[in-house]
């Protein structure tokens, strides 16, 4: 690794190029695709080029409802992605030392990682579809005309939807704060401590700022696998689906240049997403650097 | 228990009890009704609470009975396993080259961190996107077909390249290798530069020092990455159904398909064999690793 350039480098390099190519060639034929002229079909050549396909996408085009689905997607990954953050840093806040049932609660969670996608969102689908017969049942029972009338299902984007999002995004959550924390230098908080900041105040002032980039990466994550998520969401979400389940069922019965232009768009609104995120990112780090010292102004 | 542990106990419950909450509502119970709801009756419309084990018997059909010939599940086990294998064996290969050459030949940390942005960036678009972005390369009149006909290399258009095993195990190594990547080198970064120096101060040839140092070194995030990707492609549904023309079966997909129809109990069964089977391959590969420790 010292002695220069060895051919073994170049070698690697060009498989690492290779590598490269192999991700990227897919995707940027459909990016191009995408921007088919009218006549074009699914595949190459390019028949003229125009924003025919995007037109199409955003007058409706016919096929399944993509802005309420997009719409819908977006407000569900929002939710994810708070809760996520909050519910894991609350949860590695814990982690920073043993209490009785860490070890159980951090199997589970690795658990909830491993088990196929589709058994967690079939165990959920059923526990909903239990509940709705419980609560029928129950109206039955006591003559409740408002519920018998109008009940159909407590299964929802935001009830059952939510849960299986969350089973898949918070063991990732927690790994995260795992690997902040154990980087983490308790000398802060002693300090803090010694100032006579209460708990709260050093969480506040001291704790959460120093972890804020990976906070915010804890987000990033979440909203990303929460808006790509088809396995967990599939038996989970009720009778509107989200924007990966529509995708997934136009790709039988689409066969024009429309669903490139989507993938072009839903790719568009991830790199935003995360284009937003990293600029956050770096502008906390870069207001660091500058005022290296201002850990206490807030406590005044 | 002094009252301050107890105390500092209650404080750690009170900030881990909205994650407990969460698993418990959406994995735990939810769990624990699949293996129930396995077990219980069921008539064409609706599922029956009573104790039953038609669920497996019907899943089963065929599987003694018709021997030596494989019935229907063991088939579709045998084809799971086959993507499984396949898959795995292609991710590592790969997922342990571009490892071994951004921990090793790439030195400047800033180039590290810029190659592995680059391989991150494709993850931003949805997987089921980075399928059908395979259609205009493999399809009838895609790229690849018409290359070979161009070339003279094929008469007419090769018909295997997409809705086809090849297809369903070239999309998952596509989508998941970077899952090997990721904990592999993650424990490359990790190994001591020193141990590599000795080993070569000691004679050890390149190869020499890549199988008997590096390789055992790396063997944590190998095996982190091994039990993602096998578990992912061990319940995969959605990438054998776009990729395979919804016409190679899955053990995912047979759940799906039981669920779609509204066999419950049929598709709760087939979920508990296939955590089973998931479990097993796992238990099976760290038992790996934990013996080869021991020698």
């Amino acid at each position: 690794m010292t002695d220069g350039r060895s051919r073994g480098f170049y070698v690697l390099a060009a498989f690492f190029a290779a590598y490269v190519l192999f991700l990227y060639g897919p995707m940027i034929a459909i990016f191009v695709l995408s921007f088919q002229g009218p006549d074009g079909g699914l595949t190459f050549p390019m028949n003229g080029v125009s924003l025919a396909w995007f037109e199409k996408l955003w007058e409706g085009g016919g096929i399944v409802d993509i802005g309420a689905a997009f719409l819908r997607s977006m407000k569900l990954g929002v939710v994810v992605m708070l809760l996520t953050v909050a519910i894991s840093v609350s949860a590695g806040l814990a982690f920073r030392r043993r209490f009785p049932g860490s070890a159980l609660l951090f199997y589970v969670a690795v658990a909830s990682l491993i088990v196929p996608s589709i058994v967690t969102s079939l165990g959920i689908g059923l526990e909903f579809r239990l509940i709705d017969d419980g609560v029928k049942h129950l109206a039955d029972a006591f003559g409740w005309t408002g519920i018998q009338r109008h009940y159909t299902t407590s299964m929802n984007l935001f009830t059952s939807g939510l849960g299986a999002h969350l089973t898949w995004t918070l063991p990732f959550g927690l790994l995260i704060m795992f690997a902040v924390f154990n980087r983490f230098d308790p000398r802060y908080e002693e300090a803090a401590r010694d100032l006579g900041a209460t708990p709260w105040q050093t969480f506040r002032h001291v704790v959460l700022p120093i972890i804020l980039p990976s906070v915010v990466g804890i987000g990033l994550f979440g909203f990303t696998l929460s808006w790509d998520e088809i396995a967990r969401s599939s038996q989970a979400i009720g009778s509107v689906n989200t924007l990966p389940l529509d995708l997934q069922g136009l790709t039988t019965t689409v066969t024009t240049p429309d669903i490139y232009a989507l993938g072009t768009v839903t790719s568009a609104v991830s790199f935003l997403v995360i284009g937003l995120t990293l600029v956050t990112i770096r502008s906390i780090a870069a207001r660091r650097a500058r005022h290296g010292d201002d850990s206490d102004a807030g406590l005044v | 228990m002094t009252p301050s542990t107890i105390a500092r106990h209650m404080v750690a419950w009170a900030q881990a009890a909205p994650m407990a909450l969460v698993f418990l509502a959406f994995f735990v119970i939810p769990l624990a009704l699949v293996v129930t709801v396995s077990f219980w009756d069921y008539n064409d419309w609706e599922m029956i609470p009573t104790f039953s084990g038609r669920g497996y018997t019907e899943s089963f059909e065929g599987c003694l009975t018709k021997l030596p010939e494989a019935c229907t599940m063991l088939k579709t086990y045998g084809q799971t396993l086959k993507f499984s294998f396949l898959v795995w064996f292609f991710t590592l290969a790969i997922g342990f080259t571009v490892a071994y050459f951004l921990a090793f030949h790439v030195t400047s940390t800033t180039w590290q961190i810029g190659l592995s942005l680059l391989c991150t960036i494709p993850f931003w678009t949805s997987n089921v996107i980075r399928m059908i972005a395979w259609i205009p390369l493999l399809g009838r009149n895609g790229l690849v077909n018409k290359t070979l006909v161009g070339l003279h290399l094929v008469d007419r258009p090769v018909e295997w390249l997409l809705y086809s095993e090849f297809s369903v195990v070239l999309a998952l190594v596509h989508l998941f290798t970077f899952f090997m990547v990721v904990p592999i080198f993650n424990s490359m970064i990790r190994i001591d530069r020193r141990l590599i120096e000795a080993a070569r101060d000691a004679g050890a040839t390149g190869w020499q020092t890549l199988w008997n140092v590096i390789v055992p070194l790396s063997k944590p995030g190998i095996v982190i990455g091994s039990i993602f990707v096998v578990t992912i492609v061990m319940g995969d549904f959605v990438t054998v159904g776009v990729m395979g023309g919804q016409q190679i079966a899955s053990a995912g997909k047979i759940v799906q398909t039981h669920l779609d129809a509204l066999q419950f109990p049929v598709a709760a069964a087939n979920a508990v064999v296939l955590l089973a089977a998931t479990l097993l391959i796992i238990a099976a590969m760290t038992r790996l690793v934990d013996v080869r420790k021991e020698l």
